[in-house]
């Protein structure tokens, strides 16, 4: 009978998250900013038709970096239990916060006991009527929650967007000044990105039901003009 | 509760009806027969030149009693349709709940919405699935209305209880009083009226309905309870104001007095 090899716990999970964070690593960033206009989402994403954005439910957001057929598993996911809650109970009652609990457990499980950890971050995000209101739920490949504020940026090289975007702070909190202050800090200083280039969503403060909306590639380029 | 994941052959895909039935809410139970419950009565749509008008009365009764003064049976499906009900008033406004839903569902999995066909066609599923209910007296019978944005024009639709789909050319009514309103309606209708004359048209054909049918109420001008009327156009939906209604009724009302 063969044994297996013992390998401790420790060396286990090092390995595990070396593995996922060398795949998300080779991706793109993305990030997520507040504004007086609502919650902005940037990413870097030439794709017209994958998107790394999308619509959970009224007020919710999501985004995802890493392997796109994993973090768009985790979307389809999040629509499912957030209409199935809507329906069951009333509208009011799907919160992001529940929300990511359970993509936590999902995401958390599958790393430790999966055959492979996703090699996903995912970044929940729900506006409220006050800035003071908005949530930005930045969940990592293990399953952490990480509840921030102001900024929020997962993918490739996130600390460095991050530490660009927080230097660089929009000049005021409307969308137009953030807008320009994601893209730069997205491109760093060697290159620039047109409004080609990126995906822009604005999860809006006030207006309908359903507050998710995608800029188009014009109003992108009208805001950086 | 846990997030709902399923094995590749069980997956519910972007319907939400199947996701429900996968998760274990079937919302299509059994109904006890013969039950005195509210029904909903006269609703009427009509194509004009830029789209289509959706409009319908606001009473609903049960036997011989009014059961609600302000039932709204036109409702918005999506940004670009609307659905009407006549029938048990129950599972009617269940039944366009999910019926929403199971829109923005396909919508928000999918990344773009349905075909306003393809929107029919998923009422017309879920009409079938009430046959059970519908064979013990609770018929849910809508209406459905919307603007095509790929060819430009406004579409309408009424559907029998076993879930047939029949698209109108002209104009459709449903309900109690859709005999009465449906004659308006075909006496009026022309191949040309514009946006105003179409929502005066559909306030005509339920007036005239609420004075001959006793299950289609008028509009209420003691509490200001006006029937629901909206135009769905290129602009989408759009609810026509109770100020405005007011002044169509006072202007029919002011016709009938001359009489």
């Amino acid at each position: 009978m063969s044994m297996p090899f013992y390998v401790p716990p420790e060396q286990m999970m090092k390995d595990r998250a070396d593995f996922a964070r060398k795949g998300i690593s080779r991706g793109r960033a993305l990030i997520a900013a507040q504004c007086a206009e609502g919650i902005l989402i940037v990413a870097e994403n030439p794709s017209k038709t994958l998107r790394k954005i999308s619509e959970i439910y009224d007020r919710i957001a999501f985004a995802g970096v890493g392997k796109y057929n994993e973090f768009d598993q985790l979307r389809m996911l999040g629509v499912r239990q957030a209409d199935l809650t809507g329906f069951q109970y009333a509208r009011r009652d799907v919160e992001a916060r529940s929300l990511v609990n359970q993509y936590a457990q999902a995401i958390g499980h599958e790393f430790t006991s999966g055959a492979k950890p996703l090699e996903v971050e995912i970044l929940v995000a729900e506006v409220g009527d006050e800035q003071s209101g908005d949530r930005l739920f930045h969940i990592t490949y293990d399953g952490t929650v990480l509840d921030e504020h102001r900024f929020s940026v997962i993918g490739g090289d996130a600390e460095a967007v991050l530490a660009r975007i927080t230097e660089n702070a929009p000049s005021d909190e409307s969308l137009r000044a953030t807008l320009r202050s994601a893209v730069a800090a997205l491109a760093g200083a060697e290159r620039t990105l047109g409004s080609a280039d990126i995906e822009v969503a604005l999860l809006a403060r006030a207006g309908r039901r359903r507050r998710f909306e995608r800029l188009t590639v014009d109003n992108v380029a009208d805001l950086l003009a | 509760m846990t997030v709902p994941m399923f094995a590749p052959e069980n997956d519910p895909g972007s319907s939400f009806m199947q996701l429900l039935k996968a998760t274990g809410i079937d919302p299509f139970g059994q109904a006890a027969g013969d039950l005195e419950v509210p029904h909903g009565t006269t609703c009427v749509a009509l194509r004009f030149v830029d789209g289509v008008v959706i409009a319908g009365d606001r009473r609903a009764t049960a036997g011989h009693l009014i059961r609600s003064k302000n039932m709204d049976k036109v409702v918005q499906a999506d940004e670009f349709s609307g659905v009407a009900i006549s029938g048990a008033a129950g599972p009617a406004v269940e039944m366009i709940k999910l019926f929403q839903l199971q829109l923005e569902h396909y919508e928000k999995m999918e990344g773009h919405p349905l075909s306003l066909e393809g929107k029919a066609n998923q009422l017309s599923f879920m009409i079938r699935n009430n046959l059970p209910a519908a064979m013990q007296g609770l018929a849910v019978l809508p209406l459905f209305a919307g603007f095509e944005p790929r060819d430009g024009t406004g579409h309408i639709w009424d559907f029998d209880m076993t879930g047939g789909r029949y698209e109108e050319r002209e104009f459709v009514a449903i309900g109690s009083g859709s005999l009465h309103a449906g004659t308006v309606i075909k006496v009026g209708w022309r191949s040309t009226l514009d946006s105003s004359a179409a929502v005066a048209l559909a306030c005509r054909a339920l007036w005239e309905a609420a004075e001959a049918d006793s299950a289609t109420g008028g509009p209420d001008l003691l509490r200001g309870i006006y029937p629901v009327v909206a135009t769905i156009t290129s602009n989408g939906w759009v609810s026509v104001p109770d100020a405005d209604l007011e002044v169509t009724f006072r202007a029919i009302e002011d016709e009938v007095k001359t009489r």
